[in-house]
């Protein structure tokens, strides 16, 4: 399945969000998620369902003004 | 103090974390302002790079609070989903709320601000929305929600100082009791005096420090200003005059005689 990862196409095998995050070496990350332009909170990821096309954000805390 | 949503902060200098030269840098540039809040953003994270792992470590180093931003957000829609991924991410209801109009001025967009003010309030947030001197937004902004307002100076990162400090003198005098943070396009240490002098209740810096030759000794230079701008206001300024006044006594001047021509 190919899917957009932060704007980048990416091939995974994971069925949900929560495995992506673990496959990416997330799993204890400060990281946030969201899916196809909507938050999906840490605890949701694993009921959040990924499929062909999704459109993933995994961000973490950067610099800012 | 500065109350800002209930909690108190004895700086009135609110410092952003981008652009510094190292990482030291905005470490040492964070100690010598003296500041209490530090601005935070959130970008894509890469498996590979890690990039923000590292920098929350710094961040925590601080023991600031934390105010994160959804800089680069160009719409409501945007903007409510990043202020959700920021509130998990550093764990804070607060919000630095950007919606953004234009690339070349970086011009809050007023309507999408308000939409997303208004949301988020909703949905617990405590937003400080960065917005223009405009008293018919602003209106909207605090309706919506807002408790503190950030009105710009001048253009993002522009270092003009305050290019329209008349409208800024009305929106102070127009919500005495709101805090009113400047938030962008201050340049100099004298530029955050004047807005202090105004009767802002704090200034949000980050390019003016974090470009200068010495980004630490900027820091304490401003932090100095934004002091000395706070202290002028409370001690009440003089009206200027058009015409001299003696500072001097008048009377007992030697040499005086009525009708005298000075």
């Amino acid at each position: 399945m190919q899917i957009l990862l932060n704007g980048e196409l990416h091939a995974t095998d994971a069925q949900n969000l929560y495995e992506l995050c673990t496959k990416l070496g997330f799993a204890d990350a400060r990281v946030a998620t969201a899916v196809n332009g909507s938050f999906i909170a840490a605890a949701a990821r694993g009921a959040t369902k990924l499929t062909e096309a999704d459109e993933v954000e995994i961000v973490a805390p950067r610099q800012g003004g | 103090m500065l109350t800002l949503y209930g909690s108190q902060f004895t700086s009135r200098l609110l410092l952003g974390t981008a652009r510094y030269p190292s990482p030291d840098s905005l470490k040492q540039a964070v100690e010598s302002s003296g500041t209490e809040i530090v601005t935070v953003s959130l970008r894509r994270e890469s498996a590979r790079a890690r990039t923000g792992q590292g920098f929350w470590a710094l961040i925590e180093e601080f023991g600031c609070r934390v105010l994160p931003n959804t800089a680069g957000c160009r719409t409501a829609k945007e903007a409510i989903a990043t202020a959700e991924m920021a509130r998990e991410l550093f764990n804070t209801n607060w919000i630095k709320l950007e919606v953004i109009a234009n690339d070349d001025t970086l011009q809050p967009d007023l309507f999408g601000l308000v939409e997303a003010a208004g949301v988020l309030t909703a949905q617990g947030f405590e937003v400080l929305p960065y917005t223009t001197e405009d008293l018919s937004a602003a209106e909207r902004l605090v309706a919506a929600g807002c408790a503190v307002l950030m009105p710009w100076a001048a253009p993002i990162g522009s270092a003009q100082g305050l290019i329209n400090k008349e409208a800024l003198k009305t929106l102070r005098a127009y919500f005495p009791d709101i805090p009113l943070i400047i938030d962008a396009g201050l340049g100099t240490p004298s530029h955050a005096a004047e807005a202090m002098e105004l009767g802002y209740d704090a200034v949000l810096l980050n390019t003016a420090i974090a470009e200068a030759g010495d980004p630490a000794k900027m820091a304490q230079a401003f932090a100095r200003a934004v002091e000395a701008g706070r202290l002028a206001f409370e001690a009440g300024l003089i009206e200027p005059r058009d015409m001299a006044q003696p500072s001097t006594p008048v009377a007992g001047t030697p040499f005086f005689k009525v009708g005298h021509a000075s």
